[in-house]
């Protein structure tokens, strides 16, 4: 079957600054991913890459997306066919009720997959079943977009939006970060509810903490810009145990 | 730079010309108004940007337009309330049209008893006892030439009476239409407000424009709210694209009143809003919010003095506005705090948002405290829109310009839920809504300037 994801030798970066410097990634359809990597190696560059941030330049390399071109969308265009990211720091904005937000976000990708767009009625009571799942109430949909939210409200808040957007490519961006067990756990469930032939994800972590919970297809190890490893769920944990100083090692000698 | 003379000149024809005209000059008070309204105007002349408080606006160019008294000119044939320009509200409607109260075209149902409202000059026949205890009391301030142009040629306009304890359920409504047809007018419309002790009243100001041509309207506002009166007094400029919209409000608060105001301005060429509001008295609430949505050329001035002049009072101000293209807004607030007025609690805010490079903002915010014992605070900021909600907001789906409506309107709905009454921040919210969408359409035709 043709790949959902399919990245050649990527290069791109910010500023100038070359972060990626030739990554190849393949992701199946319902195929579950895990990139794993030390710090500043590039993992977030790529989520932010994948989803059309303004600021990071694409100087080699393609991307395609359901067999398209995605550089050529625009990252809403991204966002209505189905691409997700789920934010490491979830943004505030002061003065968007949630439901606002979240409602004008579904009624984007619904008129874009040609669907009806929903009334306020139609929408909460879409939303309400998912919501409750994820512990989020009618009081914390109704405030203002992650203001004042604890770090795992914003979390669930993301996995929320995910499950009410339902992406064909979701990228969870250290979505472990900032989380205590009972609110990974929540989220974890959140994820793994959603898993499905239809859905393909890419999980961006620096601790292998996350994968005990979603359990990953292919796991893949980022080091300076690149995948330098790739193998099965057992690699997180050889990881886990040994760290990633052979890889960056290896890579600078 | 406009000459000295041109200054001091500017308009004195309108005033010699119009003189035969106006209504009742047997009362001689109203003659002696009148006349030493003028000498002050002549003596200062249009204001020019060497005061102080007309730094960032400048009304050089005003005289050069060439404008005609509406008085002298030839009636302009206005039959109905241009349509959707005004403010969405129910009640009782008073007309004007170039300053002129027009009958045919309000309607006064429904008022309760103990609320009175007139023309002005209507109000000269039968009220002439109290509009000569407060006309020019409270505007009538040395230095406010342009509210000194209004009187001197003092002729119509809106008074409304609250009697003691009455309530005025329903907002009264005030559209004042500028309408001219080739011929620039200038008009000079007057509003008279008086809420005795007590009493509840809204009153709303729509400025609209019907013909198709420029006009310059020079309103002056007198508000006197009584002890433990309420007045709410909510404002849309939204003039004619070509028109020169000057206004000065004065306001006095007795004890326990409360003042609450919004002006949004959306329209004209060149407009400046000024409000100056004393309290007389402890224990009063003086809210002064607005908004001002701006692009292409316009121009647009909030000037506000709140002088608190008696101890225990509040004030509280929120000015926001979002300015686009090559579009430039002046915001200036003052709060004074005389020396008796101790335990006063006064906060200002006023916030911009610059959507072009070429769009400004002058911020001048002031405070002058003489008491000693007080709690005052201000803060003024510029910016752009924030790129990371942007992003987040398009990440979700949502198109950049929904995504930017989205965010702009949620950055003014924090100065539209300072209004007192709820009915009206919905109103308003339309009207935002509204020229965020006139703005989509002008993109379509290529009209607006350069974004970042």
């Amino acid at each position: 079957m043709t790949s959902l994801l399919d990245i050649k030798n990527l290069r791109a970066g910010i500023g100038g600054k070359e972060i990626l410097k030739g990554l190849d990634l393949t992701i199946g359809a319902g195929e579950v991913h895990a990139i794993m990597g030390p710090n500043g190696t590039g993992k977030s560059t790529l989520s932010y890459v994948l989803a059309g941030r303004e600021g990071y330049e694409v100087t080699s390399g393609d991307i395609l997306y359901k067999g398209k071109n995605l550089l050529d969308l625009e990252p809403n265009e991204r966002a209505c066919d189905g691409i997700f990211l789920a934010f490491q720091y979830p943004v505030e904005i002061p003065g968007v009720a949630g439901t606002t937000f979240l409602k004008a976000a579904l009624n984007a990708v619904r008129k874009h997959r040609g669907e009806d767009e929903l009334d306020a009625m139609q929408f909460l009571k879409h939303v309400r079943g998912k919501a409750k799942e994820l512990g989020v109430g009618d009081e914390m949909l109704k405030r203002a977009v992650n203001v004042g939210f604890s770090g795992g409200e914003k979390k669930r808040n993301e996995v929320l939006q995910m499950a009410v957007l339902e992406p064909s490519l979701a990228i969870l961006d250290e979505t472990d970060s900032g989380l205590d067990i009972d609110a990974l756990k929540v989220v974890a469930d959140g994820v793994n509810a959603m898993r499905s032939p239809d859905r393909s994800m890419l999980i961006i972590t620096h601790y292998q903490r996350l994968l005990g919970y979603i359990e990953p297809d292919h796991v893949h190890v980022l080091a300076n810009g690149r995948i330098v490893a790739s193998g099965g769920k057992e690699l997180a944990q050889e990881l886990e145990a040994s760290g990633y100083a052979q890889y960056t090692n290896a890579d600078a000698a | 730079m406009a000459s000295k003379s041109t200054r001091l000149t500017a308009f004195a024809d309108h005033l010699d010309g119009v003189a035969a005209t106006l209504p009742r000059q047997d009362l001689g008070w109203l003659q002696e108004l009148r006349a030493a309204a003028r000498d002050r105007y002549a003596a200062a002349g249009l204001p020019t940007p060497r005061l102080e408080s007309w730094k960032f606006t400048n009304l050089n160019r005003l005289p050069r337009v060439g404008f005609t008294a509406a008085a002298l000119a030839e009636a302009p044939a206005v039959d109905s309330v241009p349509v959707g320009a005004a403010i969405a509200a129910e009640g009782a409607v008073v007309v004007l049209v170039n300053g002129r109260f027009r009958a045919d075209l309000s309607n006064l149902a429904d008022l309760p008893k103990g609320a009175t409202v007139l023309g002005i000059a209507d109000a000269l026949e039968t009220q002439d006892g109290l509009l000569e205890t407060h006309l020019d009391r409270i505007a009538g301030e040395s230095d406010a030439s342009l509210a000194a142009l209004n009187t001197a040629q003092l002729a119509d306009g809106v008074y409304l009476h609250l009697a003691e304890g009455v309530t005025l359920e329903r907002p009264l409504h005030v559209i004042s239409i500028g309408a001219a047809r080739g011929e620039p007018v200038a008009f000079h419309p007057r509003l008279l407000l008086i809420a005795e002790p007590g009493s509840h009243g809204c009153i709303l100001e729509s400025h609209v424009g019907a013909g198709d041509g420029a006009y310059f309207t020079n309103t002056v506002v007198e508000a006197s709210v009584g002890e433990g009166a309420v007045l709410q007094h909510y404002k849309l400029q939204n003039d004619h694209p070509a028109a020169w919209h000057t206004a000065t409000t004065g306001v006095e608060l007795a004890a326990r009143a409360v003042y609450d105001s919004f002006v949004l301005q959306i329209g004209g060429h060149m407009a400046r809003n000024e409000i100056i509001a004393r309290i007389l008295g402890s224990h009063a609430e003086c809210h002064l919010n607005g908004t001002y949505l701006l692009r292409g050329k316009q121009h647009a001035d909030n000037t506000t003095l709140i002088d608190h002049a008696a101890p225990e009072s509040t004030s509280r101000e929120v000015y926001k506005g979002v300015v686009d293209d090559q579009a430039r807004g002046v915001f200036q607030g003052k709060i004074l705090v005389r020396r008796n007025a101790q335990k006063t609690d006064g906060h200002q805010v006023n916030k911009t948002l610059l959507l072009s490079r070429g769009a400004e903002i002058d911020s001048k915010p002031e405070l002058e405290i003489y008491a000693d014992d007080v709690k005052c605070g201000h803060g003024a900021t510029a910016g752009e829109l924030d790129e990371d909600a942007l992003f987040y907001l398009q990440a979700r789906g949502i198109d950049p310009e929904t995504a930017r409506g989205l965010l702009i309107e949620a950055f003014i709905g924090e100065t539209i839920d300072e209004i007192l009454r709820p009915t009206m921040r919905n109103a308003l919210r339309d009207i935002v809504a509204g020229w965020l969408t006139d703005g989509r359409h002008d993109g379509a035709t290529g009209n607006t300037g350069v974004g970042t």
